[in-house]
């Protein structure tokens, strides 16, 4: 006859009823605190097989649909539509991300992860910052496997090679400027859901731009709205360099032009929704 | 109101007219009170009396409108930041990452605080140990149960050694087992030597934890003192009976009145009469005694605890959920 013995449970060391725990003088600053609440949200990201993983096959689903579903009925006469879709693709990716960044942030309103940060010696801004940082580099990783998708079903660029690495320093900087807006709409929504509803607005934002088909194809009406937002002079800028030229996207004025356009939204963006967020999270009601 | 503690010196937590609103609502209402070092306070309260808000305005989340509040002598809204070296927050929810082990939360917290890597790490192994939690430290907290994550998030507001920890409804949800864990692993923290205030709904928690209780409706201080003058005031036993036959009750009841301390209630929908009673055990035998007597029946007649809805309706005259 066998005997079971029942596994046994860890006993709380509580009897000793004494312990030692140091304090430390002196709290983490501004660059130790955001390296860690960074390092935090990367680890929930790659540890978490729904968030790195779906997010990526969304990515590339996308990019297949608009290439073999739509790509035969958009075709642009200069290139391509390939090459004319990998670049708007891979910019208006960065909104998706951002969807992302929104549900994070809401989510860890609503579990008291700020609350505890909050409460703790920490400069409250590297709180934000940190996040900020984790993102950039989640939607910089998002990025890369979608020019690798790209590359894969026949994107073939014909901008230098100092041109494509411009690219994507521009297309990184654009998506850390858009992170700041999503952070603050995930502190304001509050809880998950809300987040995710609110960030729907990157349908349209993404879809009325210059990112799957030309401005001049649109209806009068729409095309000044589509004109003169951000994400239509980032995909612009970042077009023109990866194609070697503005008349190869079907555009006129000089790529510089368009750099300097798109990075001065991007400056904007930052100074405008960066303080925004910070002080939202700052404020103690 | 002051609280006298063990010790001497500069009080933990003193609040002075202490108020905050959100829209219509009068959260923190002038609220008095004086916690000495050395103990662990238990504030009381039911669903919105305040509780979570006056822990919010302690832990600088929440700025306070008006009256004053100082933490171990410094004021919350001159100088927050050292108040933040002062306290450890643990919240209603368990704000532990899921995706990262017990051990890696515990050394991200406590890098936060300062801590170098190497002390980090040594006080995440301390901390873990004291908290039964060593064999799941490298585990990811997603595999954790409810209890467990309630621990670490204790642990995780421990591991900067707080003079004051804050824990806000620590047990709200847990099965009796854990919430048992729960107050050990609490019990341990006051051994050695932290501060606590905590908020609770339970009459029981504050019982077995604290030293002092303070109740709290309507953002103001309601009563306070030790748990066992709270109870002779007014957390009597009660004895609790469910007639058979309706018709019986006025019977029963006259009944219980002549044990009894204070009018029985009768609430007729369930056929339950309650009174609060001297000696719960020794006067339960009259009491059954005399509806034998009497000829009645009941379906079940028992001694108990007196709930907090009990202790309110005894302190302010009305029950909990009308006092609005």
């Amino acid at each position: 006859m066998s005997v079971t013995t029942a596994p046994t449970v860890q006993p709380m060391n509580l009897t000793t009823g004494t312990f030692t725990l140091n304090r430390s003088e002196r709290p983490a600053g501004p660059a130790a605190t955001t390296l860690s609440v960074a390092g935090r949200t990367l680890k929930k990201f790659f540890r978490n097989p729904q968030l790195a993983v779906l997010g990526t096959i969304q990515g590339a689903m996308f990019l297949l649909i608009f290439r073999y579903v739509f790509g035969g009925a958009m075709a642009q006469g200069n290139v391509p539509y390939v090459d004319y879709l990998v670049p708007g693709f891979v910019v208006t990716g960065l909104l998706f991300s951002g969807m992302t960044t929104a549900t994070g942030v809401a989510e860890d309103v609503e579990q008291g992860f700020f609350d505890r940060l909050r409460s703790m010696p920490v400069p409250r801004s590297a709180l934000v910052t940190g996040r900020a940082v984790a993102d950039t580099v989640t939607l910089t990783w998002g990025m890369l496997v979608t020019v690798a998708i790209g590359f894969a079903v026949g994107f073939r660029p014909d901008g230098s090679v100092p041109d494509l690495l411009l690219a994507l320093g521009l297309t990184v900087a654009f998506g850390f400027a858009f992170i700041w807006l999503f952070v603050l709409l995930g502190l304001l929504a509050g809880n998950a859901q809300a987040a995710q509803g609110v960030a729907m607005l990157v349908f349209p934002l993404s879809f009325v731009s210059s990112a799957y088909v030309p401005v001049d194809s649109m209806p009068g009406w729409l095309q000044p709205i589509a004109e003169n937002q951000p994400l239509t002079a980032m995909v612009n800028a970042v077009r023109s360099l990866a194609l070697g030229s503005p008349e190869a996207a079907g555009l006129t004025g000089t790529t510089t032009h368009w750099v300097v356009v798109s990075a001065a939204w991007a400056v904007g963006l930052v100074a405008v929704f960066a303080p925004l967020a910070v002080m939202k999270y700052r404020r103690t009601a | 109101m002051t609280i006298t503690g063990t010790t001497t010196g500069t009080p933990i937590v003193e609040a002075h007219g202490l108020s905050k609103r959100f829209g219509k609502t009068q959260a923190l209402d002038g609220l008095d009170l004086v916690a000495a070092s050395g103990q662990v306070v238990a504030v009381l309260g039911p669903n919105g009396a305040g509780k979570t808000t006056f822990v919010r305005t302690i832990a600088t989340l929440l700025r306070p409108d008006g009256g004053t509040l100082r933490v171990d002598g410094i004021d919350v809204t001159k100088d927050p930041e050292q108040v933040r070296r002062t306290i450890g927050l643990a919240g209603q929810y368990a704000a532990v990452e899921e995706a990262m082990t017990g051990r890696e939360n515990l050394k991200m917290v406590a890098r936060l605080f300062g801590h170098s890597r190497r002390s980090a790490a040594a006080a995440a192994g301390t901390v873990l140990d004291q908290l039964g939690l060593t064999d799941a430290g490298d585990r990811l907290v997603r595999t954790y149960s409810g209890g467990m994550r309630r621990r670490l998030d204790l642990g995780a507001s421990m591991v900067g050694a707080p003079r004051l920890l804050l824990l806000d409804e620590p047990t709200t949800g847990l099965d009796p087992r854990s919430r048992i864990e729960l107050w050990d692993a609490i019990t341990a923290m006051v051994n050695n030597g932290t501060d606590v205030l905590l908020t609770t709904q339970y009459l029981e928690e504050a019982d077995q934890l604290a030293n002092q209780v303070v109740i709290i409706d309507h953002g103001k201080v309601i009563a306070q003192g030790t748990p066992a003058e709270l109870k002779s005031q007014a957390g009597r036993d009660v004895i609790e009976l469910h007639a058979c036959n309706p018709a019986e009750i006025p019977q029963l009841a006259t009944i219980l009145a002549a044990v009894g301390v204070e009018d029985p209630r009768v609430d007729p929908s369930t056929r339950r009469i309650t009174v609060p009673v001297d000696g719960g055990t020794a006067v339960l035998p009259t009491a059954v005694r005399a509806i034998d007597e009497a000829g009645l029946h009941v379906e079940d007649i028992a001694v108990r605890r007196p709930t907090l809805d009990e202790v309110f309706l005894t302190l302010t005259g009305e029950p909990v959920d009308e006092a609005a």
